[in-house]
Protein backbone atom coordinates (compact mmCIF):
# COMPACT_ATOMS: atom_id res chain seq x y z
CA UNK A 1 0.00 0.00 0.00
CA UNK A 2 1.34 3.35 -0.92
CA UNK A 3 1.70 6.23 1.27
CA UNK A 4 -0.08 8.07 -0.89
CA UNK A 5 -3.94 8.19 -1.83
CA UNK A 6 -5.22 9.01 -5.31
CA UNK A 7 -6.95 12.01 -5.25
CA UNK A 8 -8.00 12.93 -8.71
CA UNK A 9 -8.38 9.20 -9.67
CA UNK A 10 -10.22 6.49 -8.12
CA UNK A 11 -10.57 2.91 -10.01
CA UNK A 12 -13.43 1.68 -7.91
CA UNK A 13 -15.77 4.52 -8.89
CA UNK A 14 -14.29 5.73 -11.82
CA UNK A 15 -16.42 4.16 -13.88
CA UNK A 16 -19.74 4.43 -12.02
CA UNK A 17 -19.60 8.87 -12.31
CA UNK A 18 -21.47 10.55 -15.39
CA UNK A 19 -21.25 14.01 -15.90
CA UNK A 20 -25.03 15.11 -17.71
CA UNK A 21 -27.52 17.87 -17.42
CA UNK A 22 -29.98 17.16 -14.95
CA UNK A 23 -32.48 17.94 -18.08
CA UNK A 24 -31.20 14.84 -20.18
CA UNK A 25 -31.10 12.66 -16.72
CA UNK A 26 -34.22 13.23 -16.23
CA UNK A 27 -35.39 12.89 -20.09
CA UNK A 28 -33.45 9.41 -20.06
CA UNK A 29 -35.23 8.34 -16.93
CA UNK A 30 -38.84 9.15 -18.24
CA UNK A 31 -38.24 8.24 -22.24
CA UNK A 32 -37.23 4.76 -20.90
CA UNK A 33 -40.09 3.43 -18.08
CA UNK A 34 -42.72 4.77 -19.63
CA UNK A 35 -45.93 3.22 -18.13
CA UNK A 36 -49.07 3.09 -20.42
CA UNK A 37 -52.36 3.54 -19.81
CA UNK A 38 -54.04 1.10 -22.29
CA UNK A 39 -57.31 3.30 -23.43
CA UNK A 40 -57.94 -0.11 -25.33
CA UNK A 41 -61.40 0.64 -27.11
CA UNK A 42 -61.81 -1.57 -30.30
CA UNK A 43 -59.82 -3.91 -32.68
CA UNK A 44 -56.56 -1.99 -31.99
CA UNK A 45 -56.65 -3.14 -28.29
CA UNK A 46 -55.44 -6.43 -29.89
CA UNK A 47 -52.38 -5.40 -31.77
CA UNK A 48 -51.91 -3.39 -28.30
CA UNK A 49 -52.10 -6.68 -26.45
CA UNK A 50 -49.98 -8.16 -29.07
CA UNK A 51 -46.98 -5.58 -29.02
CA UNK A 52 -46.64 -6.50 -25.03
CA UNK A 53 -46.97 -9.77 -25.46
CA UNK A 54 -43.79 -12.19 -26.23
CA UNK A 55 -43.21 -11.95 -29.86
CA UNK A 56 -42.89 -8.17 -29.98
CA UNK A 57 -42.26 -7.35 -26.69
CA UNK A 58 -42.88 -3.50 -25.72
CA UNK A 59 -40.55 -4.51 -22.45
CA UNK A 60 -37.86 -3.62 -24.85
CA UNK A 61 -38.17 -0.50 -24.77
CA UNK A 62 -39.26 0.01 -21.09
CA UNK A 63 -43.49 0.27 -21.23
CA UNK A 64 -44.34 -2.87 -20.48
CA UNK A 65 -46.00 -1.95 -16.88
CA UNK A 66 -49.49 -1.27 -17.90
CA UNK A 67 -51.51 0.40 -15.54
CA UNK A 68 -55.01 0.25 -15.63
CA UNK A 69 -55.24 3.34 -12.90
CA UNK A 70 -54.53 6.41 -14.61
CA UNK A 71 -52.53 7.65 -11.10
CA UNK A 72 -50.13 5.45 -11.75
CA UNK A 73 -49.60 5.84 -15.57
CA UNK A 74 -47.51 8.04 -18.23
CA UNK A 75 -49.05 8.01 -21.32
CA UNK A 76 -52.06 7.26 -22.59
CA UNK A 77 -52.30 4.70 -25.77
CA UNK A 78 -55.94 5.30 -27.39
CA UNK A 79 -56.60 2.25 -28.81
CA UNK A 80 -59.69 2.15 -31.31
CA UNK A 81 -62.82 4.01 -32.40
CA UNK A 82 -63.76 6.67 -29.62
CA UNK A 83 -67.44 7.09 -29.85
CA UNK A 84 -68.99 10.30 -28.47
CA UNK A 85 -70.22 8.70 -25.79
CA UNK A 86 -67.18 7.47 -24.58
CA UNK A 87 -65.39 10.60 -25.07
CA UNK A 88 -65.76 12.03 -22.26
CA UNK A 89 -64.99 8.64 -20.20
CA UNK A 90 -61.31 9.14 -21.76
CA UNK A 91 -60.61 12.50 -21.21
CA UNK A 92 -61.97 11.95 -17.63
CA UNK A 93 -59.69 9.20 -17.22
CA UNK A 94 -56.57 11.53 -18.77
CA UNK A 95 -57.51 14.46 -16.69
CA UNK A 96 -56.63 11.80 -13.56
CA UNK A 97 -52.76 11.40 -14.92
CA UNK A 98 -50.52 12.91 -13.09
CA UNK A 99 -48.06 14.94 -15.29
CA UNK A 100 -46.23 14.54 -16.70
CA UNK A 101 -48.20 12.68 -19.54
CA UNK A 102 -48.06 12.32 -23.02
CA UNK A 103 -50.88 10.52 -25.27
CA UNK A 104 -50.66 7.62 -28.28
CA UNK A 105 -53.28 8.31 -30.43
CA UNK A 106 -53.38 4.54 -32.25
CA UNK A 107 -54.95 3.75 -35.38
CA UNK A 108 -56.78 5.73 -38.01
CA UNK A 109 -59.96 4.91 -35.72
CA UNK A 110 -58.15 7.60 -32.72
CA UNK A 111 -56.54 9.81 -34.67
CA UNK A 112 -59.05 11.09 -37.48
CA UNK A 113 -62.28 8.68 -36.63
CA UNK A 114 -60.98 6.84 -39.38
CA UNK A 115 -63.68 4.59 -41.71
CA UNK A 116 -66.65 6.20 -39.11
CA UNK A 117 -67.02 9.21 -40.89
CA UNK A 118 -70.89 9.32 -39.12
CA UNK A 119 -72.65 10.36 -35.94
CA UNK A 120 -71.63 8.76 -32.99
CA UNK A 121 -67.84 8.69 -33.55
CA UNK A 122 -65.29 11.44 -32.46
CA UNK A 123 -63.72 12.34 -35.61
CA UNK A 124 -59.75 12.13 -33.76
CA UNK A 125 -59.01 12.10 -30.35
CA UNK A 126 -57.18 15.00 -30.90
CA UNK A 127 -59.94 16.85 -30.39
CA UNK A 128 -60.00 16.10 -26.83
CA UNK A 129 -56.51 15.56 -25.53
CA UNK A 130 -53.16 16.48 -26.50
CA UNK A 131 -51.52 14.09 -28.90
CA UNK A 132 -47.50 13.53 -28.61
CA UNK A 133 -47.84 10.62 -31.25
CA UNK A 134 -50.20 9.26 -34.27
CA UNK A 135 -49.68 5.90 -35.36
CA UNK A 136 -51.42 5.10 -38.97
CA UNK A 137 -52.67 1.70 -39.52
CA UNK A 138 -56.19 0.18 -39.55
CA UNK A 139 -55.06 -1.33 -36.89
CA UNK A 140 -51.09 -0.50 -37.03
CA UNK A 141 -49.07 -3.56 -36.72
CA UNK A 142 -47.61 -4.17 -33.19
CA UNK A 143 -44.30 -2.74 -34.90
CA UNK A 144 -45.67 0.37 -36.05
CA UNK A 145 -47.04 0.72 -32.42
CA UNK A 146 -43.80 0.28 -30.99
CA UNK A 147 -42.08 3.01 -33.95
CA UNK A 148 -44.54 5.42 -32.12
CA UNK A 149 -43.42 4.56 -28.98
CA UNK A 150 -39.56 5.43 -29.68
CA UNK A 151 -40.45 8.19 -31.48
CA UNK A 152 -42.26 9.47 -28.43
CA UNK A 153 -38.94 8.36 -26.79
CA UNK A 154 -37.10 10.61 -28.97
CA UNK A 155 -39.80 13.65 -28.63
CA UNK A 156 -38.87 13.00 -24.88
CA UNK A 157 -35.56 13.20 -24.62
CA UNK A 158 -35.33 16.66 -26.34
CA UNK A 159 -38.15 18.12 -23.93
CA UNK A 160 -36.26 21.14 -21.75
CA UNK A 161 -38.45 19.43 -18.80
CA UNK A 162 -36.73 20.77 -15.63
CA UNK A 163 -35.90 24.35 -17.80
CA UNK A 164 -40.12 24.32 -18.34
CA UNK A 165 -41.19 23.65 -15.15
CA UNK A 166 -38.12 26.09 -13.44
CA UNK A 167 -39.68 28.68 -15.92
CA UNK A 168 -43.72 27.80 -15.19
CA UNK A 169 -42.39 28.65 -11.27
CA UNK A 170 -40.62 31.65 -11.92
CA UNK A 171 -44.07 32.45 -14.01
CA UNK A 172 -46.26 31.57 -11.16
CA UNK A 173 -44.53 33.60 -8.27
CA UNK B 1 -97.35 -28.13 -35.53
CA UNK B 2 -97.01 -26.63 -38.46
CA UNK B 3 -96.77 -23.37 -39.57
CA UNK B 4 -99.56 -23.33 -41.32
CA UNK B 5 -101.92 -24.92 -38.46
CA UNK B 6 -100.41 -22.00 -36.67
CA UNK B 7 -101.09 -19.18 -38.61
CA UNK B 8 -105.06 -20.55 -39.78
CA UNK B 9 -105.62 -20.32 -35.36
CA UNK B 10 -104.19 -17.03 -35.31
CA UNK B 11 -106.30 -15.83 -38.26
CA UNK B 12 -109.47 -17.66 -37.12
CA UNK B 13 -109.07 -16.19 -33.34
CA UNK B 14 -107.95 -12.82 -34.60
CA UNK B 15 -109.80 -12.38 -37.67
CA UNK B 16 -110.69 -8.72 -37.16
CA UNK B 17 -107.49 -7.59 -35.77
CA UNK B 18 -105.17 -9.13 -38.70
CA UNK B 19 -104.98 -6.64 -41.42
CA UNK B 20 -102.42 -8.52 -44.23
CA UNK B 21 -100.94 -12.09 -44.43
CA UNK B 22 -97.99 -12.47 -46.70
CA UNK B 23 -96.25 -15.40 -47.37
CA UNK B 24 -92.71 -15.67 -49.18
CA UNK B 25 -90.97 -18.88 -49.96
CA UNK B 26 -91.93 -20.18 -46.44
CA UNK B 27 -91.97 -17.43 -44.36
CA UNK B 28 -94.85 -16.06 -42.93
CA UNK B 29 -95.54 -12.53 -41.90
CA UNK B 30 -98.88 -11.22 -40.41
CA UNK B 31 -99.51 -7.58 -40.37
CA UNK B 32 -101.01 -6.83 -36.65
CA UNK B 33 -103.33 -4.22 -35.76
CA UNK B 34 -101.03 -1.93 -32.71
CA UNK B 35 -104.01 -2.23 -30.44
CA UNK B 36 -103.96 -5.68 -30.69
CA UNK B 37 -100.44 -6.61 -30.91
CA UNK B 38 -99.79 -7.65 -27.09
CA UNK B 39 -103.13 -9.64 -27.29
CA UNK B 40 -101.66 -11.35 -30.70
CA UNK B 41 -98.32 -11.95 -29.10
CA UNK B 42 -99.48 -13.20 -26.04
CA UNK B 43 -101.49 -15.67 -27.61
CA UNK B 44 -98.68 -16.89 -29.65
CA UNK B 45 -96.83 -17.00 -26.34
CA UNK B 46 -98.98 -19.64 -24.75
CA UNK B 47 -101.35 -21.20 -26.88
CA UNK B 48 -98.78 -21.96 -30.03
CA UNK B 49 -95.34 -22.08 -28.10
CA UNK B 50 -93.70 -19.42 -29.84
CA UNK B 51 -91.65 -18.98 -26.23
CA UNK B 52 -88.33 -17.31 -28.18
CA UNK B 53 -88.56 -13.77 -29.40
CA UNK B 54 -84.85 -13.19 -31.45
CA UNK B 55 -85.32 -10.07 -32.61
CA UNK B 56 -87.72 -6.63 -33.02
CA UNK B 57 -86.71 -4.31 -35.54
CA UNK B 58 -88.13 -1.13 -37.11
CA UNK B 59 -88.42 0.26 -40.68
CA UNK B 60 -89.07 4.04 -41.64
CA UNK B 61 -91.00 4.32 -44.82
CA UNK B 62 -90.38 7.95 -45.29
CA UNK B 63 -93.04 9.81 -46.69
CA UNK B 64 -95.92 7.39 -46.60
CA UNK B 65 -98.16 7.05 -43.51
CA UNK B 66 -97.93 4.58 -41.38
CA UNK B 67 -94.79 6.01 -41.37
CA UNK B 68 -93.28 3.18 -39.65
CA UNK B 69 -93.16 -0.40 -38.77
CA UNK B 70 -92.22 -2.70 -36.25
CA UNK B 71 -91.05 -6.16 -37.07
CA UNK B 72 -91.14 -8.81 -34.13
CA UNK B 73 -89.25 -12.69 -35.64
CA UNK B 74 -90.85 -15.06 -33.62
CA UNK B 75 -89.65 -18.88 -32.83
CA UNK B 76 -91.03 -22.05 -31.57
CA UNK B 77 -88.24 -24.11 -30.26
CA UNK B 78 -91.00 -27.36 -29.82
CA UNK B 79 -91.96 -27.06 -32.97
CA UNK B 80 -89.20 -25.49 -35.33
CA UNK B 81 -91.16 -22.88 -36.82
CA UNK B 82 -90.55 -18.84 -37.19
CA UNK B 83 -92.99 -16.64 -37.57
CA UNK B 84 -93.07 -12.87 -37.93
CA UNK B 85 -95.54 -10.05 -36.70
CA UNK B 86 -95.30 -6.43 -38.11
CA UNK B 87 -97.23 -3.54 -36.55
CA UNK B 88 -97.37 0.03 -37.38
CA UNK B 89 -96.84 3.10 -36.19
CA UNK B 90 -98.27 6.52 -37.29
CA UNK B 91 -95.69 9.64 -37.69
CA UNK B 92 -96.82 11.91 -35.05
CA UNK B 93 -95.73 10.35 -31.55
CA UNK B 94 -95.28 6.69 -32.80
CA UNK B 95 -96.46 4.48 -30.12
CA UNK B 96 -96.77 0.32 -29.69
CA UNK B 97 -97.82 -1.30 -26.82
CA UNK B 98 -94.79 -3.38 -25.27
CA UNK B 99 -94.54 -6.67 -25.19
CA UNK B 100 -91.55 -7.41 -22.58
CA UNK B 101 -94.57 -9.27 -20.00
CA UNK B 102 -94.83 -11.14 -22.73
CA UNK B 103 -91.07 -12.25 -23.83
CA UNK B 104 -88.74 -10.73 -20.85
CA UNK B 105 -86.22 -10.80 -23.54
CA UNK B 106 -87.86 -7.64 -25.65
CA UNK B 107 -86.40 -5.53 -23.23
CA UNK B 108 -83.51 -4.42 -24.59
CA UNK B 109 -85.01 -4.90 -28.03
CA UNK B 110 -87.56 -2.50 -27.53
CA UNK B 111 -85.02 -0.03 -26.02
CA UNK B 112 -82.72 0.01 -29.23
CA UNK B 113 -86.06 0.72 -31.51
CA UNK B 114 -86.90 3.62 -29.16
CA UNK B 115 -83.33 4.95 -28.97
CA UNK B 116 -82.62 4.69 -32.81
CA UNK B 117 -85.72 5.23 -33.98
CA UNK B 118 -87.87 7.13 -31.88
CA UNK B 119 -90.75 4.57 -31.02
CA UNK B 120 -92.15 4.95 -27.73
CA UNK B 121 -93.58 1.32 -26.27
CA UNK B 122 -96.24 1.76 -23.85
CA UNK B 123 -95.83 0.04 -20.89
CA UNK B 124 -92.12 -0.83 -21.15
CA UNK B 125 -90.76 -1.13 -17.76
CA UNK B 126 -87.76 0.73 -17.98
CA UNK B 127 -88.08 3.11 -21.59
CA UNK B 128 -84.41 4.32 -21.81
CA UNK B 129 -81.82 4.76 -24.45
CA UNK B 130 -79.43 1.95 -25.08
CA UNK B 131 -76.82 2.52 -27.20
CA UNK B 132 -77.12 6.31 -27.59
CA UNK B 133 -76.39 8.56 -24.27
CA UNK B 134 -78.97 9.67 -22.32
CA UNK B 135 -80.26 13.12 -23.77
CA UNK B 136 -79.24 12.82 -26.76
CA UNK B 137 -81.83 14.75 -28.97
CA UNK B 138 -82.17 12.58 -32.47
CA UNK B 139 -83.48 9.18 -33.41
CA UNK B 140 -80.26 8.37 -35.72
CA UNK B 141 -81.68 5.51 -38.05
CA UNK B 142 -84.84 7.77 -39.16
CA UNK B 143 -84.66 8.92 -42.97
CA UNK B 144 -84.33 12.67 -42.34
CA UNK B 145 -81.37 12.22 -40.04
CA UNK B 146 -78.36 12.67 -42.29
CA UNK B 147 -75.54 10.24 -41.69
CA UNK B 148 -72.87 12.96 -41.10
CA UNK B 149 -75.27 13.54 -38.01
CA UNK B 150 -75.86 16.74 -35.88
CA UNK B 151 -74.54 18.60 -33.12
CA UNK B 152 -75.55 18.82 -29.81
CA UNK B 153 -74.58 18.96 -26.89
CA UNK B 154 -75.13 17.75 -22.97
CA UNK B 155 -74.89 19.83 -19.64
CA UNK B 156 -72.68 18.30 -17.82
CA UNK B 157 -72.20 15.28 -20.53
CA UNK B 158 -70.86 14.34 -23.45
CA UNK B 159 -71.22 15.83 -27.12
CA UNK B 160 -71.50 15.62 -30.80
CA UNK B 161 -70.51 17.58 -33.93
CA UNK B 162 -70.94 16.71 -37.92
CA UNK B 163 -68.64 14.45 -39.00
CA UNK B 164 -66.80 15.82 -42.67
CA UNK B 165 -67.76 13.58 -45.46
CA UNK B 166 -65.74 15.02 -47.95
CA UNK B 167 -61.82 14.58 -48.27
CA UNK B 168 -59.57 12.43 -45.82
CA UNK B 169 -57.43 9.55 -45.79
CA UNK B 170 -59.97 6.57 -46.55
CA UNK B 171 -61.40 8.42 -49.48
CA UNK B 172 -60.07 6.96 -52.78
CA UNK B 173 -60.24 8.20 -56.07
CA UNK B 174 -61.79 4.80 -57.80
CA UNK B 175 -60.42 3.53 -61.11
CA UNK B 176 -63.53 3.22 -62.22
CA UNK B 177 -66.46 4.71 -63.29
CA UNK B 178 -69.00 3.01 -61.74
CA UNK B 179 -66.65 3.27 -58.31
CA UNK B 180 -67.34 7.00 -58.72
CA UNK B 181 -70.70 7.22 -58.95
CA UNK B 182 -70.71 4.62 -55.82
CA UNK B 183 -69.88 7.11 -52.82
CA UNK B 184 -70.26 10.90 -54.58
CA UNK B 185 -70.88 12.61 -51.33
CA UNK B 186 -67.79 11.57 -50.15
CA UNK B 187 -65.48 13.16 -51.88
CA UNK B 188 -66.53 16.85 -51.85
CA UNK B 189 -67.12 19.25 -54.15
CA UNK B 190 -63.96 20.81 -54.04
CA UNK B 191 -62.07 17.99 -56.17
CA UNK B 192 -61.91 17.52 -59.32
CA UNK B 193 -63.00 14.38 -60.45
CA UNK B 194 -61.74 13.67 -64.28
CA UNK B 195 -63.94 10.65 -65.20
CA UNK B 196 -62.59 10.77 -68.98
CA UNK B 197 -59.77 9.77 -67.01
CA UNK B 198 -60.78 6.41 -65.69
CA UNK B 199 -60.26 3.49 -67.06
CA UNK B 200 -63.26 2.01 -68.66
CA UNK B 201 -64.84 -1.10 -67.15
CA UNK B 202 -64.65 -4.25 -69.52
Amino acid sequence: MSDRQPYAYDSKIEGNIIFTRLDAAINWMRGNSLWPMPMGLACCAIELMAAGASRFDIARFGAEVMRFSPRQSDVMIVAGTVTYKMAMAVKRIYDQMAEPKWVIAMGACASSGGMYRSYPVLQGIDQLLPVDVYVSGCPPRPEALLDGLIRLQKKIMSEDSFLEQKKELLAAL
Amino acid sequence: MKLSEAADAITSRFKEVITATNEFRGELTLTVAPHALREVGKFCHDELNFELLLDISSVDNYDYEPRFEVVYELYSIVDGIHLRLKTTAMESEPSVPSVCDVWPGANWHEREVWDLMGIRFEGHPDLRRIIMWEGYPYHPLRKDFPIEGKPSEVPEGTFSEVAPLGGGPFVTIPASTNAKNREPRARGTEVAVHTEDFPQEP
